[in-house]
């Protein structure tokens, strides 16, 4: 090594002068950009190692990242699944409280339009025993319940209250064993009893075999039973199978659809109408016509005030010109003269034309203002498409009494049932 | 120092011998010569084409024939030269560090006591010069002076008159050792 400095010295101390000055001319000088040339040199000779160097470091790095500190990955995985299942509990803590504020106001609107008297009430607690089908709800005695109340829902009857404490009840669900209730079926109103078999299934005794119960069809409370008013939903059958000495209908109770954490207790029941089979071609009830067509619709078009048309004109000045030459349309194979028709102005009004019974033309906007129809709250259980045509006619006949109107004798009978039921409570 | 046959190159290292100098030569030599450069062409523009302070380099490397000392000669005196000028320092320190080390490294195979020989080194030496100089200004600096190699073929052969003249009297300045 020495006597390779030795051979080369005095080159080496050219380079290394010559490299000096370089340096000092490197420091003076600046480029184009004002930057000093030395700054650019450094960069210059700096950067391309520099950026092997990162390459490297972030090859490296992320080589260990992702293939050899798996450790990391695991643990944030563990973290993210922690996280995600959090999430998970949070979304069914909030999709149980959006439902329970569901079946709350179902629940409370169930109560409203109901005409049964109702107590509502919160599960809190469900038997003890395996095979019990019990409930226990927060209402006792002190809030009024009796031993025997049916306990229902919105979507049907989930049981009967079977014991009765100062704060709270038992309840036997319909699922009991134990439990039976009067049925009707919807369809063809075949009676049975609803018993439960300690399964989520339930069965419809007491139904021949000649008798037809078809699958899909619902069946209701008959309430022969004292207990359950009638026309609460029971239940749909699931399978009929014919027996000895009686069909198996299994029922699916619908009580139960949509959880069981509020029930309403019945205090006092009503009983309603089995409402009638939905079918798709539902027919179309069509009202009786009025008496008096031409009356009605002159009196309608006097007491809207609205102006006789181009057509009611026509046919006064038609008539006019019939009753002038002795002609009764309908009758005759000579037509009138229509050529020697009369002067418009002379022509009776057509409302006159329409008959002399026309009321006077201004009524009061008290009386253009259609009266809502007569029937009660109850016919919006019976089938209200039915009603809306009955109404419709007296409706637009504008303040004429819906009973002139729409004859109809079962929306006589829902009428005074409704309000039968209504004075019931 | 006559060598015999009147020989242009040497036949071998050993022949050439180095020659010595005081230190008051080797100082205020070049400090006269960098002087001469800066003030005298003020009064004589046309005496803008010497450049004695290479002339002096080349002198004292030729007559030392030391590379380490033709380097820090040459450097020493481009710094100064440099100094007094607008230019970066070290623009005519690398320059005449390259001329002074490889006029100490032809020193030692030529004759440099030939008159001739003298002469062709300046001229060569002030080419190169003049050359390195255009490269380096156009490389360091950016600039882009003129290439003017007719003129520095002129002026180097001026300069190589300057400069045996000036041999001659340095090679008065020669310590009797």
């Amino acid at each position: 090594m020495e006597s390779f400095l030795n051979r080369y010295r005095n080159i080496t101390v050219l380079f290394l002068v010559i490299f000096g000055q370089l340096l000092l001319l490197a420091v003076q000088v600046k480029s184009d950009r004002n930057v000093p040339v030395i700054r650019v040199w450094t960069v210059t000779a700096i950067t391309p190692f520099a950026r092997v160097l990162e390459a490297v470091r972030g090859g490296g790095v992320g080589f260990f990242r992702n293939y050899i500190f798996l450790h990391n990955a695991d643990a944030e995985n563990r973290r993210l699944r922690d996280e995600v299942n959090r999430l998970k509990m949070d979304n069914i803590f909030l999709r149980d409280q959006l439902n329970t504020a569901d079946r709350a106001h179902a629940l409370a609107l169930f109560q409203q339009t109901t005409q049964s008297k109702t107590l509502a009430a919160i599960v809190i607690a469900s038997g003890a025993g395996v095979n019990s089908k019990v409930d226990f709800v927060d209402r006792g005695s002190g809030s009024g319940v009796e031993r025997g109340m049916a306990v229902v829902t919105p979507d049907g009857i989930v049981g009967k209250v079977v014991a009765v404490y100062p704060t709270a009840s038992q309840i036997e669900l319909m699922t009991d064993a134990d439990f039976a209730a009067g049925v009707i079926s919807q369809k063809n109103g075949v009676r049975g009893t609803f018993k439960g078999q300690g399964s989520p299934m339930g069965l419809v005794d007491y139904v021949s075999n000649s008798e037809k119960v078809e699958v899909g069809e619902r069946f209701y409370t008959s309430g022969d039973d004292r207990i359950f008013p009638r026309g609460f939903p029971v239940g749909v059958v699931k399978s009929v199978h014919p027996g000895a000495p009686f069909q198996q209908v299994l029922v699916a109770p619908s009580g139960f659809e949509h959880g069981l954490d509020e029930v309403l207790i019945v205090v006092e029941g009503v009983h309603r109408e089995i409402p009638p089979v939905q079918t798709a071609n539902q027919p179309v009830y069509i009202a009786s016509p009025p008496p008096d067509a031409d009356a009605v619709r002159s009196e309608a078009a006097a007491q809207a005030g609205a102006a006789p048309t181009e057509a009611d004109k026509l046919r006064a000045v038609y008539e006019a010109a019939g009753e002038a030459q002795g002609h009764v349309y309908g009758q005759g194979y000579k037509p009138p003269d229509l050529l020697k028709l009369p002067a418009p102005g002379s022509a009776p009004a057509p409302a006159a034309a329409g008959g002399a019974k026309a009321a006077p033309a201004a009524p009061s906007p008290a009386a253009a203002t259609a009266s809502p129809p007569t029937v009660p709250p109850a016919a919006g259980h019976s089938p209200g498409p039915s009603t809306a045509p009955a109404a419709g006619p007296a409706a637009a006949g504008a303040g004429a009494p819906a009973q002139k109107a729409a004859p109809n004798p079962r929306l006589a009978n829902q009428a005074a049932g409704a309000q039968s039921g209504t004075s019931g409570h | 120092m006559d060598y015999p046959g009147g020989r242009v190159l040497l036949s071998s290292q050993r022949e050439g011998q180095s020659t010595h100098y005081s230190l008051r030569v080797l100082i205020l030599v070049p400090l006269a010569a960098i002087l001469f450069q800066v003030y005298v062409p003020q009064f004589f523009d046309f005496l803008h084409f010497l450049e004695l302070p290479m002339l002096v380099v080349v002198y004292f490397a030729l007559m030392r024939r030391s590379q380490m000392g033709g380097l820090f000669l040459g450097a020493l005196v481009g710094i100064a030269q440099d100094s007094l000028t607008t230019k970066p320092l070290g623009m005519y320190g690398i320059v005449k560090t390259l001329v002074g080390y490889f006029a100490a490294s032809v020193s030692v195979r030529f004759d440099v006591e030939h008159n001739l020989i003298r002469g062709m080194l300046c001229f060569f030496f002030y080419l190169f010069h003049q050359c390195l100089y255009w490269v380096m200004e156009r490389a360091l600096l950016g600039h882009q002076p003129p290439f003017e190699m007719q003129s520095w073929l002129v002026q180097g052969g001026l300069n190589a008159l300057v400069g045996l003249a000036l041999f001659h009297f340095l090679d008065k300045l020669r310590s009797s050792t």
